[in-house]
């Protein structure tokens, strides 16, 4: 293998670059991503890039892994058989392996109304125009209810902006925390002054140019400024169509992260769908931004024969949010809970909580607990040492 | 191997500590501490930790 294309420059592109060289390969590397921006981390970006003028570079990632960087390039159409992916520039680029790294990008609501106001929160131009948008006083319609929607309340509070948050589930976050803890966490944002819709959708904005109030399916209506879209994201794979490809919900992979149905390809971070045996052997994709690191590990190791398949590919899922000046930590899939045990804390205040599916844990999360936290985080790792592959 | 960590930087994620626990912890006041020039055999360990710090605010001089 001498040549390699890592489709996509932002952390998994990166990741995969490093992984790779970590991994011996001294061929040609060319990372190509369509942001003009140099690899950075987009955790901030819901948080001090809305709340302080903080500059470009606090959240580039440092790097020195050798590479081409083709930025500001989109890459339009693969052929995988014949080892080439087509530019808009119209050129193309040849490669004997591929790393597809190219993410995700941010769904928008399709209801009628103007445009202008309305915003969704995906890259570092997303943020920067965002930031510029939450204004002291202004009303910030926030659409969703997530662990990013909320990250966004909590930051908006922080500018002195009045923020509503509507979203069709009865308690925020509640696919990742349940019911209980969702309950407890909007207590906590309702006391910091954030107002509740839920169980609700906009059907339509007002307004002419730009957005000036909203209407929810239950008639309310509610004036606004600002709106963020948090309606979650869409897996960016439509330049590999006509590969014979599962492209349904990102990239199907095996657990070695090879694309099925192909020998030169691998797939890694929020775009790649795998099993991971330290679950089950559902392929899901990982919205993480430490799975980033631990896939293009495992894909690099991979697409160059130096990790042997048969060595299976486990990693422990790690989060984290930051919202209300605190930090929500976890490890597993909490989406796979189906019951929630309050561990130690309470739920107003430092709390560790477990969640178990059919009687196996699966995820642990809290705020602070910090000793509780890693010991159920080990209890994960171990039962999975101990089950089935 | 000499291990810097800029605690200005440091948002006490832990992921260091998960990462290569012989190297950085947490003492009993919850503040991260960590060994400034571990034995070279850390040095895979180590590196790991540095990729997965959240905020890259762990550097490695060899």
């Amino acid at each position: 293998m001498d040549r390699i294309i890592v489709a996509g420059a932002s952390l998994a592109g990166l990741r995969s670059v490093e992984s790779l060289r970590a991994h011996g390969f001294h061929g040609e590397i060319v990372a190509i991503g369509d942001e003009t921006h140099p690899p950075y981390t987009r955790p901030p970006l819901s948080k001090t890039s809305l709340t302080t003028s903080a500059p470009l570079d606090e959240v580039l990632i440092p790097y020195t892994a050798e590479a081409t960087w083709k930025l500001g390039r989109k890459i339009v159409g693969c052929n995988l058989d014949g080892g080439r992916v087509a530019l808009d520039d119209g050129s193309s680029e040849d490669f004997d392996g591929l790393v597809i790294a190219t993410g995700l990008r941010a769904r928008r609501l399709t209801i009628p109304g103007p445009v202008g106001g309305r915003h969704v929160l995906r890259t570092l131009e997303d943020a920067r125009e965002l930031a510029g948008e939450l204004q002291p006083g202004r009303t910030v319609l926030i659409v969703g209810a997530s662990f990013i929607a909320c990250e966004v309340a909590s930051s908006a509070r922080a500018r002195n902006c009045r923020v509503i948050v509507v979203a069709p589930e009865d308690h925020p976050m509640l696919r990742v925390v349940g019911a209980e803890v969702g309950a407890a966490l909007q207590a906590r944002h309702a006391a910091d002054g954030v107002e509740f819709h839920l169980g609700t959708l906009p059907v339509r904005f007002e307004g002419t140019d730009r957005v000036t109030g909203v209407v929810l399916n239950d008639g309310t209506e509610l004036p606004v400024d600002v709106v963020v879209e948090a309606v979650g994201c869409s897996p960016s794979v439509d330049w590999l169509a006509g590969n014979r490809l599962d492209l349904t919900d990102g990239v199907l992979c095996d657990n070695t992260m090879r694309v099925i149905g192909t020998g030169n390809a691998v797939a890694v971070g929020d775009v790649a769908r795998f099993p991971n045996p330290l679950f089950d052997t559902v392929p899901r994709r990982i919205e993480h931004w430490t799975m980033a690191g631990d896939t293009a590990d495992r894909a690099a190791g991979s697409l160059l024969g130096v990790v042997p398949d048969h060595v299976p590919f486990t990693p422990l899922p790690s989060f984290w949010s930051d919202q209300l000046g605190v930090r929500i930590q976890g490890f597993g899939v909490p989406a796979l809970a189906e019951e929630y045990t309050l561990v130690s804390g309470s739920l107003d205040a430092d709390f560790a909580v477990a969640g178990y599916r059919e009687n196996t844990l699966v995820a642990v999360f809290g705020i602070g607990r910090r000793r509780d936290v890693s010991r159920l985080r080990t209890e994960l790792l171990d039962s999975a040492v101990n089950s089935p592959v | 191997m000499k291990i810097t960590v800029d605690m200005v930087k440091c948002e006490d994620h832990g992921q260091c500590v998960f990462a290569a626990p012989d190297v950085f912890d947490y003492n009993d006041d919850d503040t991260l501490v960590w060994d400034s020039e571990p034995a070279d055999t850390q040095l895979a360990k180590v590196q790991h930790a540095a990729a997965v710090c959240p905020v890259s605010a762990i550097t490695i001089e060899s």
